[in-house]
C-alpha cells in the first residue's frame, strides 16, 4: 500500500498532519473558526479545550466525517481533500470514537477486518490480529466475542483496527473516560510506544493530569478557535487551565464548603441483600447492604465491572432484582418499575447517558422534561404544555449552563459534555429524596467538574441522599461522608471520611482481605 | 464505485421538496414506459388529469377514491409513526367494514341515522381488536408485527369469504339475486351516509370524517403525553424505559389506533359508497397496500395523508374510468408503484450522499 504519509517518516520536519485556517459552520454556531492545528511525526499531541470547545468536530473534520466550510489539511506536505472517514483510513488516518463502533456479536477479529473486501479467512485473520497486537503491546484474545470484553479491551480492539489499516496518525476522542486509572496507565504506555515508532497520536481529554503525564504538545481549543500550543516540558497543569478557560481556575474548590449536616436518623434509602444478574445472566450483585441518611453522600468505589451498574440499576427499577429490598424513606419498593422509582423520588444518572439517560434525537427541551412530562405544570390532562417544556429548558438551560444555540436543537448533536449537562439539569432539578449517580463529573471539563461536585453538595445539603458510583477515588474522599467498596458483587467494606485510608481502600477493592473491625 | 454516506445536517425544507420531487420523478419515468409501450405520454397524462380533476363528476369521483385510502394511510402513518410495522391495514379494514355493515344490517331498519355512529365505533373497536392481536404478539413475545399482521390479512380476507360466499350469514343477501349470485345484503338506505355538496363536488361524509380524524391523529401525537412517549419510544426504548414509560402497553396502543383507523375506512366503505360487504371487491382494491404508499408519500405526517390520498385517489379513479379504451392497461397502478419507489429512493437521497469512490482508495 502507498499512501501520501508513507513519506512522512523520510522527512520528520514535515508534520504529519497540518491543518490551517479551518472553520466548520453549524447551524447557529461556529465549531470551528479559523483553527490551525499541527502534529508532528512521532508526537502525542493533546487537543485541550472546555466542553463544547470544538475538539471533537475537528477531529471529524480530519476523518472526513465533515467537511470544512474553509481551510486546508496537508498531509506529509501534501493537500488532500478528505471525502469520508474511510478515505481517511485509506490516508492513514484512524479514529477512535468515544462510542465504540464494533459489532457486538463479532469476534475480535472479525471486528478488525470488517471492511476489508475479499473473503474471510478466520485462522489468517486472528494470527494477523495477534501479531499486530504482540507488536504494539495491545493484547486481547482475538477469537473472543466483542460483548465478553471489558471496556478497555474493546478500546484496544479500535485502536487496533486503525493500526491493522496502518494508521500513521491515530485519534483517540476521550479515550480514558471510559477506562479505569490502571487501564488508563496501560494505554499511556501503549501510546508512547507507538509515537516512538514513528507514529503520531492525536489525544483529546479534559484530564489536565493525563494531558501533561502522556503528552509531548498541547494544542487549546476554546470557543471554537485555537488559542495556543505549548510543550508540556515548560507548562504546567494551572497554566493549560487557564488557557482553556480564559481565567484562572480554583481547583479543589469543595474542600472550603460548608457540608450538610447528616441527619442520621432519617434513613432514606435502606438496601438490604440486594442480588440481580448482569446482562448474560450470572449473578453480579450478591446481597449488598446499604443505608443512607438523608443529607449523606455515600461513594461506592470499586474496579470497574464490580456490580456497580447494576447496583445503581437495580435500585432504579430499571434491573430486575432476583432477590432482596429497597425501601425509600421507610417505603417498600417492587423494583418492578421505574416508574415507581421515580414518584418515589429516586433520581438516576445512568452510565450510558444518550441512549438511556437521553432520547438523541429529541431534542434538548423535550429531554428536560422526560420524566416530569407526567404531571403539571408540564402538562395538563391528556395534553403536554408546549410554552410549560420551553419555559422550563430556557430555566436549565441557563442555570446548568448548557451550551447550545436554542432549546429545540436535536441532543445527539450537543458536545459530548453538554449531553451530560442536560442530564444532570433535569435528575437534579428534580429535587429528589435519592440521587444515584454514575460517574457524573465523567467526560466534563474542569469547570463543569467544579460545578457538578458543587451540585452533588448543594444537593445533600437540602437533604437528599447522594449514592455516588465513581471509580475515582479523590472524587469520593473529596465529596462522600462514607466510601462503600464494592467487590465481586458485595461491599467489602465501608469507610468514614475522616479515618479514610488510601491503602486500605486501595486493597479492598482489589478483593483484600479488611481489618476485621472495619466490617 | 458509489458509496452512501450519512447526510450530518439535512434542510427543513426538503420535508416537503422531496416528496413533490418523488412525484414528478415518477412521472418521468413514467413517461419513458409510456413511450415504450407507444404511446404519447403527454397525452395520456392530459387524459388522466382530465379525467381525476377537470371532467365533470371528476372531482367527485376523485374524493370518494381518497376517501378509503385516507383512513388507511392514517392507519399507516399512525403505526409507522413509532416504528411499528403495521401491514395489516388490509385486514383490519375487512373485519371494519365486516363489523360496520353488521351494525348497519341488524339495527339500520329501527334506528335510521342514528345507527351511523354505532357504525363508526363498532367499525373501529374490531379492526382495534384485530390490529391488537398482532401487537400484543409484538409486545410480549417479540414477534415481527409485518408478518403476523400480514397473516392476519389473509385470515380477514377468508373471513369475508366465508360470510358471503360459504355460509347463509346475515350479510348474506339470500333472496332475490341472490340466490343465483352469493352476494351481500344491502343495507337499509337510512343507515347510508350522507354526501355534502361543495360547489360542483360532492364530498362523501367519510371524507370528512377523515379530515378531522387526520387532525385529531396529528394532535395526538404532537401534542399529548401520548405522542411524546410514542416519539421517544421510537427514537430510544431503553431511555423510554429509564424514563418509566410503559412501552409495551403503548406498542398495543398504536397498533389499536392503527387498526381501530382502518375499521372505520372499513364502515365508510359500506356506508358511503358500496352500501354491502362485498369480500371481492376489497380485495380487488387493496386499499390497506395503497394505504402504506400514501403514509410514505406524506412521510407519516397526519396531516400530508389528506393530499397525498388525494393524489392517489385521483389516480385510481381515473384508472377506472380511462380503462379499456386504447389506454395502457396496468399504467395507473404502475404509477403508483414509481411513486412508492421514488418516495423511498427520495428519503434515502435525502439522508444519504451518493459518493463516487476511486478504486485505488478502496482496494487498499
Ligand atoms: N452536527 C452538529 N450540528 C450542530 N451543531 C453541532 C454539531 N456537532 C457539533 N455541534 C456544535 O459545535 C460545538 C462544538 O462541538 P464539539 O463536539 O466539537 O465540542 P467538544 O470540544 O468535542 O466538546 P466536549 O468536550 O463536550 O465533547 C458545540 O456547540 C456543538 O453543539
Ligand atoms: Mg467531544
Amino acid at each position: 500500500m502507498t499512501t501520501s504519509l508513507d513519506m512522512a517518516t523520510a522527512d520528520a520536519t514535515v508534520p504529519a498532519v497540518a491543518m490551517s485556517g479551518i472553520t466548520k459552520r453549524f447551524p447557529g454556531v461556529i465549531a470551528n473558526h479559523d483553527v490551525d492545528f499541527e502534529v508532528a511525526v512521532g508526537e502525542v499531541h493533546a487537543l485541550l479545550g472546555e466542553n463544547g470547545a470544538g475538539k471533537s468536530t475537528l477531529s471529524n473534520v480530519l476523518t472526513g466525517l465533515y467537511h470544512p466550510d474553509g481551510g486546508e489539511i496537508r498531509l506529509a506536505g501534501e493537500v488532500v481533500r478528505i471525502g469520508s472517514p474511510r478515505e481517511a483510513l485509506a490516508r492513514g488516518i484512524g479514529m477512535v470514537h468515544q462510542h465504540f463502533r464494533l459489532v457486538p456479536t463479532f469476534t475480535v477479529a472479525e471486528n478488525v477486518m470488517l471492511g476489508h473486501t475479499g473473503r474471510f479467512n478466520r485462522r489468517a485473520a486472528e494470527d494477523r490480529v495477534a501479531e499486530i497486537g504482540e507488536e504494539h503491546g495491545l493484547p486481547v484474545d482475538p477469537s473472543a466475542k466483542i460483548w465478553q470484553l471489558s471496556v478497555g479491551q474493546q478500546q484496544r480492539v479500535e485502536i487496533l483496527k486503525a493500526l491493522e489499516r496502518d494508521a500513521r496518525v491515530l485519534i483517540l476522542d476521550e479515550p480514558t473516560a471510559v477506562l479505569t486509572p490502571q487501564e488508563a496507565e496501560a494505554l499511556f504506555v501503549t501510546l508512547r510506544r507507538m509515537a516512538a515508532g514513528g507514529r503520531s497520536v492525536i489525544f483529546i481529554s479534559h484530564k489536565l493530569d493525563e494531558v501533561m503525564a502522556v503528552s509531548d504538545r498541547v494544542t487549546v481549543l476554546r470557543d471554537g478557535t485555537d488559542v495556543g500550543v505549548v510543550e508540556v516540558a515548560t507548562t504546567s497543569a494551572r497554566d493549560l487551565a487557564r488557557l482553556m478557560v480564559g481565567r484562572d481556575v480554583v481547583f479543589n474548590a469543595d474542600d472550603g464548603q460548608e457540608r450538610a449536616s447528616v441527619d442520621a436518623d432519617r434513613i432514606v434509602l435502606r438496601v438490604r441483600d440486594l442480588c440481580a444478574a448482569d446482562n448474560r445472566g450470572r449473578p453480579a450483585l450478591n446481597g449488598v447492604d446499604l443505608d443512607l441518611a438523608a443529607g449523606e453522600i455515600v461513594a461506592v468505589v470499586g474496579v470497574s465491572g464490580n456490580g456497580q451498574r447494576e447496583l445503581a440499576e437495580a435500585i432504579c427499577g430499571t434491573r430486575r432484582r432476583t432477590g432482596g429490598t429497597v425501601e425509600v424513606d421507610g417505603q417498600p419498593t417492587s423494583g418492578r418499575d421505574p416508574r415507581e422509582m421515580i414518584a418515589k423520588g429516586v433520581s438516576h444518572v445512568p452510565e450510558d447517558r444518550l441512549h438511556t439517560g437521553l432520547s438523541p434525537s429529541a431534542s434538548i427541551e423535550e429531554n428536560l422534561v422526560l420524566k416530569s412530562y407526567r404531571r403539571p405544570p408540564i402538562s395538563a390532562g391528556p395534553f403536554v404544555r408546549r410554552r410549560a417544556v420551553r419555559r422550563n429548558a430556557e430555566t436549565l438551560i441557563e442555570r446548568f449552563g448548557v451550551k447550545t444555540t436554542g432549546p429545540t436543537v436535536s441532543t445527539r448533536l450537543l458536545s459530548g459534555g453538554n449531553v451530560q449537562k442536560v442530564l444532570l439539569a433535569r435528575e437534579f432539578s428534580a429535587a429528589p429524596k435519592v440521587l444515584v449517580a454514575a460517574s457524573p463529573t465523567r467526560g466534563l471539563d474542569v469547570g463543569a467538574i467544579e460545578t457538578v461536585r458543587g451540585l452533588l453538595l448543594d444537593a445533600s445539603r437540602s437533604g437528599t441522599a447522594v449514592l455516588l458510583i465513581t471509580e475515582e477515588l479523590d472524587e469520593a474522599l473529596a465529596l462522600a461522608d462514607r466510601v462503600a467498596v464494592i467487590y465481586e458483587g458485595r461491599i467489602v467494606g465501608v469507610v468514614d471520611r475522616a479515618s479514610a485510608d488510601l491503602t486500605e481502600i486501595g486493597l479492598l477493592m482489589g478483593g483484600g482481605r479488611p481489618p476485621a473491625e472495619e466490617l | 464505485m458509489l458509496r452512501l454516506e450519512r447526510r450530518v445536517d439535512v434542510p427543513r425544507w426538503w420535508t416537503w421538496a422531496v416528496p413533490v420531487a418523488s412525484v414528478l420523478a415518477a412521472m418521468v419515468l413514467g413517461a419513458v414506459l409510456i413511450v415504450s409501450s407507444g404511446n404519447d405520454p403527454l397525452d395520456v397524462y392530459r387524459r388522466i388529469f382530465e379525467s381525476a380533476v377537470l371532467g365533470s363528476g371528476s372531482l367527485s369521483g376523485t374524493v370518494v377514491a381518497a376517501t378509503p385510502l385516507l383512513f388507511t394511510g392514517l392507519a399507516a402513518a399512525a403505526a409507522f409513526r413509532m416504528g411499528v410495522f403495521n401491514i395489516g391495514g388490509e385486514g383490519q379494514f375487512i373485519i371494519g367494514a365486516i363489523a360496520g355493515a353488521g351494525v348497519a344490517l341488524r339495527f339500520g331498519e329501527s334506528m335510521g341515522a342514528g345507527v351511523i355512529p354505532l357504525m363508526i365505533v363498532a367499525a373501529a373497536v374490531a379492526g382495534a381488536l384485530w390490529a391488537a392481536i398482532a401487537g400484543a404478539l409484538r409486545a410480549w413475545f417479540k414477534t415481527n408485527e409485518i408478518i403476523t399482521s400480514l397473516m392476519l390479512n389473509y385470515i380477514a380476507l377468508n373471513i369475508g369469504d366465508y360470510l358471503i360466499f360459504n355460509s347463509e350469514s346475515s350479510w348474506r343477501l339470500l333472496e332475490g339475486s341472490g340466490r343465483m349470485f352469493p352476494q351481500g345484503k344491502p343495507i337499509d338506505t337510512s343507515a347510508e351516509w350522507p354526501f355534502s355538496h361543495v360547489g360542483p363536488v360532492d364530498f362523501p361524509f367519510g371524507f370528512w370524517l377523515g379530515v378531522i380524524i387526520a387532525i385529531v391523529v396529528w394532535v395526538l401525537y404532537r401534542r399529548t403525553r401520548f405522542g411524546f412517549e410514542v416519539k421517544v419510544i421510537a427514537d430510544s426504548p431503553s431511555a423510554a424505559t429509564y424514563a418509566g414509560m410503559r412501552a409495551r402497553r403503548t406498542i398495543v396502543s398504536v397498533m389499536a389506533l392503527s387498526g381501530a383507523l382502518a375499521g372505520i375506512g372499513g364502515a365508510s366503505d359500506i356506508g358511503d359508497t358500496r352500501h354491502v360487504f362485498d369480500p371481492k371487491g376489497l380485495r380487488q382494491s387493496g386499499y390497506g397496500y395503497t394505504g402504506i404508499v400514501v403514509a410514505a408519500l406524506a412521510r407519516l405526517n397526519p396531516v400530508a395523508v389528506v393530499p397525498v390520498a388525494l393524489l392517489m385517489g385521483g389516480l385510481n379513479n381515473a384508472g377506472r374510468a380511462l380503462q379499456g379504451r386504447d389506454f395502457p392497461a396496468g399504467l395507473v397502478g404502475t404509477l403508483q408503484g414509481l411513486i412508492l419507489f421514488c418516495a423511498l429512493g427520495g428519503e434515502i437521497l435525502a439522508r444519504y450522499r451518493v459518493r463516487r469512490v476511486a478504486k485505488a482508495v478502496l482496494a487498499s
